[in-house]
């Protein structure tokens, strides 16, 4: 399938399951729908049928508020149906607002405390590497999340012990919980410091699914260092109302954002043609 | 055996383990010049990962490895492996339910030199709370031995508390150590429930208190958790009971059996441990007398108890 279309779809998913709780992180979930689309769409080597197939590919959302994003993408994939999608943050649901390895099909690593997925990660990626496995291990991280002194200390292990399969893609939509993150604590250039810590690294258009694709494949090329990809994105991406909302991390839209919103799902809709 | 220094157990035990396992692996912050695990180095090869001083990180690279299957032995200094690492521990691997081992070295007074910083008093209190896993303050090389051999066969999370020096020999390798308790001496009068360290001065207050006519029982409490309900409400129904160990008095051992006494069998107990108080450097037998963790005070408390 055309990428785009599955990145829409992602979209429109991840729009419905939180317009359905009437709250949540939409901020953070929208800006890596591109990155999951090419990931699940294109470069990871996971499957449904073989979800605990060792040889396979792992995911680890370091960003775990970002959860509703990869819940829409594993049930496109066909990991699990509509109404256990729409099961998110329900009383006694199996899909938690933070990724769960044992409740939910196809999330490999458990997460919500920042930082922590990153060291996960990185044992992943090292367990892989001692078995001799060619699989890859991606890490989708936040920009804010690099406050935490833990994935520093991730990254150091990761580049001594030379996890070429390691993959970091870091979600720079340069907004955290209470602001932009230059306001907050600035971060510098992501790209230099990764490059210092001993990571290949380079920035790409977090928005454009051709130029991700163009670049998970180069960093699958790379050998004896980890690579982290700095993704340019929008918090809200592709949806003008949240990219337009500047305290948009965490939502619970008035009456005005709620038909924004719904006006945004209808536009969604249309674009993968999908009765609602 | 039992004339090793527990390192040396933990050192000795984890190689053979991993030979007959492949899916062992061993992680340390740069502390392998105290633990003396260099054969680890030499023998587990790429399967020994040192990963610098970075708790958090090795506590989660762990939770990793054990996503693959492997099965993660996890040493640091007590405090480290506790609350400097405490949401590590308890998110990417108890709530994540990843099997793993964490050696948490240097209890309490027994860290010695390193004073209050690296004096962990709470660590039992802290892991107790993290549902479901295991705890063992360990008081025997043969005890630390089996209880390893167990954590690697088990599921889910281990936490055991050791001395890296050498400890009194209790036991002869005989044992049934899968009770989480050993009966060291039998008694009609009252009970003391030790552990680690405190298990010698127990056997000394005891063996004090038989001089005075008043015949205890001592019992070796290494399992911490689950800890054995049935010993405890047992000795409950005995007469007081008297708990002793090298740990805050809140959260540890202590509590633990007050906690089963208060609600299945009311008896009067006194717990022997660290009140109020941070560490601070010191000789062993020096810092057992300022925080009161001698057999003289676990002999007074039972007399109190049984006037």
């Amino acid at each position: 399938m055309d990428t785009q279309k599955f990145a829409d779809q992602i979209r429109y998913y991840t729009m419905r399951e939180l317009d359905n709780l009437g709250f949540g992180h939409f901020g953070g979930s929208l800006s890596i729908v591109e990155v999951l689309a090419v990931l699940y769409g294109k470069v990871l080597n996971v499957s449904p049928e073989r979800k605990d197939d060792p040889d396979r590919d792992y995911v680890v959302l370091s960003k775990g508020h970002a959860g509703p994003a990869l819940y829409a993408t594993l049930f496109l994939k066909g990991y699990f149906d509509e109404a256990f999608l729409f099961s998110l943050n329900q009383n006694g649901t199996n899909l938690p607002s933070h990724p769960d390895r044992i409740k939910t099909p196809g999330v490999d690593m458990t997460t919500g405390s920042l930082g922590q997925g990153i060291s996960a990660a990185t044992g992943i990626a090292k367990g892989n590497q001692l078995l001799g496995k060619e699989n890859y291990t991606f890490a989708i991280v936040g920009d804010g999340e690099l406050n935490e002194g833990q994935c520093w200390e991730a990254f150091q292990f990761a580049a001594h012990q030379k996890l070429d399969h390691l993959i970091v893609l870091i979600d720079d939509n340069k907004k955290q919980l209470d602001g932009y993150t230059t306001d907050i604590c600035d971060p510098f250039d992501f790209v230099e410091k990764m490059q210092a810590f001993g990571f290949n690294s380079w920035r790409v258009d977090g928005g454009d699914v051709d130029a991700i694709e163009v670049a998970l494949n180069q960093a699958k090329q790379m050998i004896d260092k980890p690579t982290a990809i700095v993704l340019d994105t929008v918090k809200g991406q592709g949806v003008p109302y949240f990219e337009e909302l500047v305290d948009n991390h965490h939502i619970r839209p008035d009456e005005a954002g709620k038909a924004a919103i719904k006006e945004a799902i209808a536009t969604l809709a249309e674009k993968i043609e999908v009765n609602q | 055996m039992k004339d090793l220094e527990m390192r040396q157990v933990y050192t000795k035990t984890i190689l053979a383990l991993a030979e007959k396992d492949p899916k062992v692996v061993a992680l340390e912050a740069d502390l392998a010049s105290s633990m003396g695990t260099s054969k680890l180095k030499e023998q587990l090869g790429r399967r020994y990962i040192n990963v610098g001083i970075m708790e958090a990180e090795e506590m989660g690279a762990a939770a990793g490895l054990a996503v693959t299957g492997f099965i993660p032995f996890i040493h640091t200094f007590a405090p480290f492996a506790t609350r400097r690492s405490f949401d590590q521990v308890f998110l990417s691997l108890g709530y994540a339910q990843n099997h793993a081992v964490i050696v948490g070295t240097d209890p309490g007074v027994t860290a010695e030199m390193n004073g209050g910083t690296h004096m962990p008093f709470e660590d039992l209190a802290l892991m107790r709370v993290i549902p479901r896993n295991h705890i063992y303050e360990v008081s025997d090389p043969y005890q630390f031995k089996a209880i390893l051999e167990y954590a690697h066969t088990a599921q889910g999370l281990f936490y055991i508390r050791t001395i890296r020096k050498q400890a009194n020999p209790l036991y002869t390798g005989d044992e049934d150590f899968s009770k989480g308790y050993c009966k060291l001496k039998a008694g009609m009068d009252g009970t003391i429930f030790a552990s680690g360290i405190m298990v010698a001065e127990a056997l000394q207050a005891a063996h004090d208190l038989e001089e005075q006519g008043i015949s205890v029982q001592v019992i070796d409490l290494f399992r911490i958790k689950p800890m054995n309900e049935e010993i405890v409400i047992e000795a409950a129904s005995l007469g007081p009971i008297v708990t002793a160990e090298n740990h805050n008095v809140i959260g540890g051992l202590g509590s633990a059996v007050a906690e089963i006494v208060a609600e299945n069998q009311p008896v009067k107990m006194k717990r022997i441990g660290v009140k109020e108080q941070f560490g601070q450097v010191g000789r062993l037998e020096h810092l057992k007398e300022v925080y009161g963790l001698k057999a003289d005070n676990i002999f007074k408390a039972m007399c109190d108890l049984l006037q």
